[in-house]
């Protein structure tokens, strides 16, 4: 039971990673109905800005952290100026080669400037072991866990109290009448990479913090799996992606702890094809009906 | 009519012959005519679902890697056997029919999973569908990096080299001519429609879930080939071999040549069989190419170099009947 409880633990801790990289693949395809394949690559440059921040001019590590955030929020307003916009007319399957071209071009340009092998992140915060009867958290886990509630709060409140919010909703719901209203499109979708790209790159940190480890093919596993998560809790929902980010760690380290940790990174995508079966529009997601 | 199939018949057996006569060639211009021979099967047979079923499918390397490792499993496990079985034929002979009985079989497996995924799957639309499939190919590899009785993780060796350019021709031109043959017919024309507008063509009485499911197995069926004939030239197969990455490259052949251009596939795949080759040494300097030509090429010609459009030698024929209307026309 310890053992149970200990796992789903660790889950959190992984799941709310995946649930801060699934809100900036939630937010993007709320508005542009794309799904940012390269999105798993800027939670990768977010975690190396944050090794460069951490590790180079020696920043600690809040502002480490702010830095990676800031640097990636620019990251992911220059790829949508540059290679999503020309697009925006284009056929949707023309947007997603495009994404997948941008997230190679990210990894291995970041293969030939840092090399492919893996690095250790900085460590600037000591580890600290806390024993809970035979429950075992570490003060890593629990700044995780912290750090990704306090950020999903904070969207939570930018999206639905404050009036560029309003105005990203408005953009999701529709377009067309949004630009009707006098609301300026392209700097609503500029906003909306800005705040999921430095999502992604906060994630990219915590996760350095976490494992200790980062290389710039990092990012295309969990933003498989974060895509899985997003689409899990509905996608285009903001509190779905936080609740499928969740379950999607719970599973898979369960699985990994008492199945096989071999199978561990089929989990996502197995889940992915039962719910696209199942429940399409996701757990939280309202079913909608096409128009002609 | 009989005497076209006459005449295929002949032309198919003289480049077959001529693959034979290319083993005189330099060996490494050999391996890369096998190679392009190889990647076009794969461009052309993703391009019937992307290009002409439009069904955005990001998991072929999934299906290669099915086809290739089933019908390596049956010639490590069962060749020695099936060819001792037909020895009243001689020892070479015997060989070939055993052969191309295995890649049939692993074809036919990687067709009925593409059945088994295509079902379900094709209900979805565009970018659920993209992630279907990439999720299908992840768990291709997974299992058989789980897999011990195909080496797991550490590979499988000990393949029989079997394949020659003789075998890739002929297997490039049957999938040329089935993916040619179904596109102008009019299960093609029901195929094209669904692309167009799924929605206008199930009004029209198409029965689109049959026509994308076909395209997909028929895909699956030559991806599976292609995966054969792969491992029984290169002798060893690795499942580093059929990650992501490798979709994506045969996405990048049929967007390059165009998607929807069966010639375009094939120079496609040209380009990027020979393009690594010479940017040999520079690894990850390619993959960034690589990923500047697909967003380049998404940004100035989305299209593709054929656009869509076909490479025959009927063109020449048309262009010169349209200059000579020109002609008509500014005479009258």
């Amino acid at each position: 039971m310890e053992n149970v409880i200990q796992q789903i633990l660790n889950g959190i801790s992984l799941g709310s990673i995946y649930a801060l990289i699934a809100l900036g693949y939630t937010m993007v395809y709320g508005i542009l109905r794309l799904i940012n394949f390269a999105h798993g690559d800027i939670y990768m440059m977010g975690a190396f800005l944050g090794y460069f921040a951490l590790g180079l001019w020696n920043f600690s590590f809040p502002i480490g952290l702010l830095f990676a955030m800031g640097g990636a929020a620019v990251l992911g307003i220059i790829i949508e100026r540059f290679a999503y916009r020309p697009l925006r007319l284009a056929p949707r399957i023309s947007l997603l080669i495009t994404a997948i071209g941008v997230s190679f071009l990210l990894e291995n340009l970041m293969v030939l400037w840092v090399g492919a092998s893996p690095r250790p992140f900085p460590q600037k915060i000591p580890l600290q072991i806390y024993f809970i009867g035979d429950i075992v958290v570490t003060n890593r886990q629990i700044i995780i866990v912290l750090v990704s509630i306090t950020l999903m709060f904070l969207l939570q409140f930018i999206v639905l109290k404050t009036k560029v919010g309003k105005a990203m909703r408005a953009v999701s719901f529709d377009k067309e009448t949004a630009l009707m209203m006098g609301i300026d499109i392209d700097k609503v979708i500029s906003l909306t990479f800005a705040i999921g790209s430095s999502l992604a790159a906060a994630a990219g940190v915590l996760v350095g913090l976490y494992f200790n480890k980062i290389d710039p093919y990092m990012g295309v596993m969990p933003g498989l799996k974060a895509f899985v998560a997003a689409v899990l809790g509905g996608i285009g929902i903001i509190p779905g992606a936080m609740l499928g980010g969740f379950i999607l760690g719970i599973a898979e380290v369960l699985v990994s702890a008492f199945i096989s940790s071999t199978v561990r990174d089929a989990v996502a995508f197995v889940i992915l094809i039962l719910i696209l079966l199942i429940r399409p529009s996701g757990i939280l997601g309202k079913y909608m009906r096409e128009k002609v | 009519m009989k005497r076209n199939y006459l005449l295929l018949i002949l032309i198919i057996i003289f480049l077959v012959y001529l693959g034979r006569l290319a083993r005189g060639l330099n060996p490494y211009f050999y391996q890369i005519l096998v190679f392009w021979g190889i990647n076009s099967i794969l461009a052309m047979s993703l391009n019937l679902i992307n290009g002409f079923a439009g069904q955005f499918s990001i998991g072929h390397a999934g299906f290669m890697a099915v086809g290739g490792y089933f019908s390596s499993a049956l010639s490590v496990y069962h060749g020695e056997r099936f060819i001792s079985l037909l020895n009243f034929l001689p020892l070479n002979i015997a060989q070939i029919v055993v052969f191309f009985v295995f890649l049939l079989l692993g074809g036919l497996f990687s067709a009925i999973l593409g059945l088994i995924v295509g079902i379900p799957t094709l209900r979805l639309k565009g970018d659920y569908l993209a992630i279907a499939t990439l999720g299908f190919g992840e768990i291709v590899r997974v299992t058989i990096l789980n897999l011990d009785i195909v080496g797991g993780p550490r590979g499988f060796p000990g393949i029989p080299q079997r394949t020659d350019l003789s075998w890739v021709i002929f297997w490039f031109i049957i999938c040329l001519l089935v993916i040619r043959n179904i596109i102008f017919s009019s299960h093609g024309r029901a195929i094209i429609s669904i692309r167009e507008d799924e929605i206008a063509s199930e009004t029209m009485g198409i029965n689109t879930t049959f026509y994308k499911v076909l395209a997909f197995i028929i895909g699956a069926f030559f991806a599976g080939i292609a995966g054969g004939l792969f491992a029984h030239y290169l002798m060893m197969l690795h499942p580093s071999s059929f990650t992501f990455f490798r979709s994506v490259e045969i996405l990048l052949m049929i967007v390059l040549g165009g998607m929807g251009s069966i010639t375009g596939s094939i120079l496609g795949a040209f380009i990027l069989t020979v393009l690594p080759e010479a940017l040999r040494g520079f690894t990850y300097l390619r993959l960034v190419i690589y990923s500047i030509i697909l967003i380049g090429i998404m940004l100035l010609r989305p299209q593709g170099i054929m656009g869509g459009k076909e490479f025959s030698p009927l063109i020449i024929k048309k262009i010169y009947a349209r200059v000579k209307e020109n002609e008509n026309t500014r005479s009258k």
